[in-house]
């Protein structure tokens, strides 16, 4: 076993061990904080496949971003040296019944399907591999993913991004209008 | 990378999904649902970029896919945190059993 399957294993125990931490420690803030080492994690295996531009927007939108919001409203909503209380014993054992159905049988699935090992052909064109497809790897960088996602071209992905600017614009105009305080005099 | 099959890190991906749904499933209180909801959308990300990067190196879809879905669960997360706050607001409490009421 190579050094980089080593780090593939460790990284993937790394995310599930404070995963399967963050959705059962009992007390709220500990759980948020293994929820960040869980993102971070993930920033870590997407280094690992060589992506580093998304490693770098996982670390700064979920780590930096999203979990630093979710610690304002513990905070802010929350006594958070308190427990919560435990689940309900029978919706747990339920739950943990149809996680593991789910799982194994997702497992099953994953088994009997060939990834691209077969040269399947669909529509007349051959998948493949990335070693028997012999086309040479894209580069992502920053420049590669900058310049397709702003091109308008036939891969160009410029009508998802406006979209995309228009819907965060929306959601930045709807979370000050739900959280605005209504003065008691108003309402 | 080359020594680790694509079915391992889809297993990987599945593990944590499935975390996360029995996060979803046991507990009660909004914030921690919504992080589940987080480790679900993760799992789909690390989905997206272990397919790009092995069957189709060639392209960049699936760093799209991956980017796009981390900008609507950022804006999602932001409107959720917003909704637990005014919810906090009027129920004193963040549990999904204490909020029966849509209109007050």
């Amino acid at each position: 076993m190579s050094a980089s399957a080593v780090i593939f294993y460790i990284l993937s125990f790394f995310i599930l061990a404070t995963g399967l931490l963050a959705v059962t420690s009992r007390k709220i803030f500990r759980s948020a904080i293994w929820l960040l080492f869980s993102l971070t994690g993930i920033a870590g295996l997407y280094f690992w496949l060589q992506m580093e531009f998304i490693a770098a927007v996982q670390v700064v939108v979920y780590v930096g971003g999203i979990v630093v919001l979710i610690i304002f409203s513990i905070f802010l909503t929350q006594q958070s040296g308190r427990d919560l209380p435990a689940p309900v014993r029978s919706r747990a054992i339920f739950s943990v019944l149809a996680v593991c159905t789910g799982f194994v049988l997702t497992c099953v699935l994953l088994r009997g399907y060939a990834f691209g090992r077969t040269g399947r052909t669909d529509g007349g064109q051959t998948f493949a591999g990335p070693v028997a497809s012999g086309v040479p790897a894209v580069d992502a960088s920053v420049g590669t993913i900058g310049a397709q996602m702003l091109s308008t071209s036939e891969h160009g992905y410029v009508l998802p991004f406006e979209v995309i600017s228009i819907l965060l614009l929306a959601a930045m105009i709807g979370c000050i209008v739900i959280a605005m305080k209504i003065k008691p005099d108003e309402k | 990378m080359s020594q680790v099959p694509l079915s391992h890190i889809l297993v990987v991906s599945t593990a944590l999904f499935f975390i996360g749904m029995y996060g979803l499933f046991t507990r009660r209180n909004m914030i921690t649902m919504l992080m589940s909801v987080e480790l679900i959308l993760n799992s789909v990300n690390i989905n997206f970029v272990a397919f790009n990067k092995y069957l189709y190196p060639d392209k960049l879809e699936g760093v799209f896919f991956t980017l796009f879905i981390i900008a609507i669960a950022a804006a999602e997360a932001a409107v959720a945190i917003a909704i637990i706050i005014n919810l906090y607001r009027n129920f004193h409490s963040i549990d999904v059993e204490d909020a029966g009421k849509m209109k007050f």
